[in-house]
Order: structure tokens, then sequence, then C-alpha cells
């Protein structure tokens, strides 16, 4: 069973990846992240497309609006990922 | 007699070769016997001899823009920036839509479509869900040129020009055309290429026979050597800032040379093979577009790439037009770099234009046995020389048959 907080370390990990040039230590959980880092629609295609790499967790096309904040992406996530656990 | 708004000239220079990151680099490196082969790992391929560019990736472009997008699209985002500082355009101050990317390459997207079924094999258990969506705009055919206009914010045209290893003199043409159809107002062009990512090239050209080798990688190719072995694949780029005469002087420019006269032809005759008589029709055709004598040429800066047919045929065409002219003197760059491919004959020019300043003729790398066939008139071999520098011509060839010469002269009023 991973915690709130576990699932955001994956998730973050992700974004870092992603987001090479921008400090992601400081998101703010509840603020959309394309507020807060130099993101775009192929940056949320590529958070897409690792998740399913790394943790073999699929986000359906219609659920990409839930990636929106961290707050919503562990919401979302972390049913997902403790679903394999 | 031209106006002003029908010469174009050169008035900035921006490269990325194996032997230098910038012009002054690369000069000194052919001037005083420099190399930038070296033995690298290939895939599949193990230790082979490569010309290997190591510049800044990340001097003019966001990490992540890089991880999107492209190789060739860095390494023309270099070449581009550095011209564009090199002229000391106003870019701020220009119409973006008057502004032109045209860019040479031998191919490209081999390098993507490598990667991708590298991991959908070895990775991904041939899930070809995983596949990326980046495929697509990485490979698309104009993407080095494409990567420039967003990186810059340039809204004027953008294309590349598919043109083997004769791209780079393609891409600079095709700047010259633009700019005399009055379509843009500043064309960026020349040639790059990404191919040492790609272990297709290799394996192709050791399946052909044609791939250079030898225990010390700056030997592994020898053009015009009796005892070369084959091609060395490289990677590099030469971009141009190019402008009519008229706006160059409008704002003061330093003019590096004008182009004065191209041409291209086609041979019709083989995918690989050269052909004699096509290259000396085109060599012949540039010249008398140029309207000049051919002993007013200075330097034939040759495409001799180190293999033995591709060698001595050029050495035909080159003697069939320059015998008897003792003013030309001749020269090859690929024995210091190793072949550039799409960025080869941009390169090879931008390594010949000093020649204007600083009053010498780069040599070949020193030819220790020069094969017989190949023993042009005035072969400027192993140790520069100095000469007053007015006109250089450069050859540069490819597979289909594809043939191009350039002509520039030094700048006069």
């Amino acid at each position: 069973m991973l915690t709130n907080e576990e699932v955001r370390t994956k998730v973050l990990d992700i974004i870092a990846d992603i987001a090479l040039d921008d400090d992601v230590t400081g998101i703010k959980d509840e603020v959309a992240l394309r507020e807060q880092l130099d993101l775009d629609s192929m940056d949320f295609l590529d958070i897409v497309m690792e998740l399913k790499k790394r943790h073999k967790i699929e986000v359906p096309q219609e659920d990409y609006t839930r990636l929106a904040s961290m707050q919503s992406c562990v919401e979302y996530l972390a049913p997902k990922f403790n679903a394999q656990a | 007699m031209k106006t002003d708004k029908q010469r174009i000239v050169i008035t900035g220079i921006g490269l990325t070769s194996p032997m230098g990151n910038n012009l002054a680099e690369f000069r000194d490196g052919l001037l005083n016997n420099g190399s930038g082969i070296t033995h690298t790992e290939i895939r599949h391929m193990g230790v082979v001899a490569a010309g290997l560019c190591k510049f800044d990736e990340a001097k003019y472009q966001p990490k992540k823009m890089r991880k999107r997008g492209t190789r060739a699209g860095a390494i023309s985002i270099y070449c581009t920036n550095e011209a564009l500082l090199d002229s000391a355009i106003d870019f701020e101050g220009i119409d973006k839509n008057r502004v032109g990317v045209y860019l040479g390459i031998t191919e490209h997207g081999n390098v993507e479509t490598e990667n991708e079924i590298h991991d959908l094999y070895n990775t991904h258990q041939m899930d070809v869900s995983l596949w990326s969506h980046h495929h697509n705009p990485r490979t698309v055919a104009n993407n080095p040129a494409g990567e420039v206009t967003l990186n810059l914010g340039i809204t004027g045209p953008h294309y590349t020009i598919g043109a083997a290893c004769a791209a780079g003199n393609l891409g600079i043409i095709q700047g010259v055309q633009q700019l005399l159809l009055d379509e843009v107002d500043v064309a960026f062009a020349g040639g790059i290429s990404e191919s040492t990512e790609t272990f297709g090239i290799f394996a192709a050209f050791k399946a052909q026979g044609a791939l250079g080798h030898h225990e010390n990688p700056t030997l592994a190719t020898r053009p015009l050597d009796i005892n070369r072995n084959g091609i060395v694949v490289s990677e590099g780029g030469a971009v141009y800032v190019l402008e009519r005469l008229a706006d160059a002087k409008k704002r003061n420019a330093k003019i590096y040379g004008e182009i004065i006269g191209y041409h291209s032809n086609s041979d019709a005759s083989d995918f690989v093979l050269p052909n004699t008589e096509r290259q000396i029709e085109c060599i012949k055709t540039a010249i008398k577009k140029a309207g000049i004598e051919i002993n007013e040429v200075d330097i034939v800066n040759m495409h001799a790439t180190g293999t033995m047919q591709g060698d001595i045929q050029e050495c035909v065409a080159v003697k069939n037009i320059f015998d008897g002219h003792p003013n030309v003197h001749v020269n090859a760059t690929k024995g210091f770099i190793g072949h550039a491919m799409g960025a080869a004959g941009a390169l090879e020019l931008a390594g010949n234009i000093p020649s204007f300043t600083d009053g010498y003729i780069h040599p070949c790398k020193k030819i220790e046995n020069l094969d017989p066939q190949c023993a042009v008139n005035n072969l400027v071999n192993g140790e520069k020389i100095s000469h007053d520098v007015k006109i250089i011509l450069n050859n540069s060839f490819g597979m289909l048959g594809i043939n191009s010469t350039l002509i520039v002269q030094k700048y006069k009023e």
C-alpha cells in the first residue's frame, strides 16, 4: 500500500525528468502544474507515457484532465498504484 | 553588371566540426595538422573511427527542448545561433517573416527510428503502445530547420534540402536563390549531419567495402593516398548568414565573401558510383555562371572522400579542367575531419573562407603515398602555403549522382 506521499514522490520523479529546466521542489499541490511549470500538451503526453513505462499505469485520454495538479494526480493515481500492490 | 540587390554575400558563419566549434578553431586545425577523428563505440558495430562534435548543446537550447528534439536539431540550433551572433544582425529589430532557414541534409530520421526500434525490441517487449509520440515530429524531413525556427522565433519559410553528400552546397544555393527571388531578406543556409548516431550508415559503408579503418584513427581516412581504405563517418554543421549586398551594406556588415556562381546537375548513371563527365560539366557550368576565367580560381576544394573510385574520378575531372592553369591550387578536407555528409560542403567551404584574410591555403592532411592517378597540379599536401586568395571553388558530390559546385569570391566593391 503506497501512501499519498509515496505516490506524490513517484509523480514528482516523472515531472522532474520532463520539466528539465524548471525547479520542481516547490510545487504547490493544489495549483495547476501548467501555472507553475513550463509544460505543454506534449509534456502531459510524456507524463502519461512515463506512467505506463515505469509503473504500467494506463491513463485513458478522457482522464488526462485528472493530471492537472499534483493534488489531482495523487487523488487519481493512488488507487491505480495500489491496485497493483 | 549586377546591382547590389542581385549580389549575395556571406555575413555570418556558425559551425561545429569534429575539429572545433567555431571558424577560428576549425581553421587552426586545418592550418596546423589537427585531426578530429577518434575511435568510438557504435551500437552493433563495436569500435570504429568517427568524427564527433563536442559543442555545448545547452548553450542556446533549453534542456527540455533538446530532449524533445533531435541531435540534428541541436546541431542546427547551435550553428544558426553562432552564425547569427557572428553576423551582428539586430535580430530583435528585423521582420522574422522575412527570415528563411534552408538546411541541407544527407538523410533525416534514421537516428530516431533506430533508437525506437532498439527500445521496442530490447526494453518494451514489442509493445508498440510505448513507441514515442515524439517520433513523428522528430523524423519529419524538415525537423532540423523547423527546430531552428522554434528556437529563434523565425516565422519565414523553413525546410531542408535532401541532397546526400552534396547537401551542404545545395542548402547554400537554396538560400542564394530565395534571396534573389526576394522571398526573404536574411537566409540561414548551409548543411548539417548527425549521421554518427546511426549504426546503419557505418554498417552500410562496411558492407560496401568503403568504411575507412586504421589502428591510428587519425589515419582511418586518407583521401588521395594509394593506401586509403574508405570513408570515416562524421557529424557536423555549418550555417551561413546570407544577405543581399544592398542590405549588408546598409547595416555596415562584415562581409566574408560573395557567392558568385554555382551549379548542380545529375549523373543519371548509377546509385553510388560517380560520373566524371557530369562532374566536369557541373564545375565548368559553375565557372561559366560566375563569369570568371578558369585561371582566376585560387582554390579547388575537392569532395575527395577517401574511396578509390571516388577520388580517382574526381581527380580526372579536376585535371581535365584545371591542368595548365598555374594559379589553381587544390586541397581537400576530409583527411582532417572525415566525411560530415550533409554538412560536408558547407563545412569544407567554411574552412577555406579565412584564406581571403589570412593569406594561406590550407593543405590536405599529409598524403604519404599519393596515388599517381590523383596527382593533380598544385596539390597542397601536408603544409599550408601562402597565396593571395580571391576565388574558392568548392565541390560536393553525393549518391544517386548529385553534383554541386559553389564559387565564392573575396568581397570587392
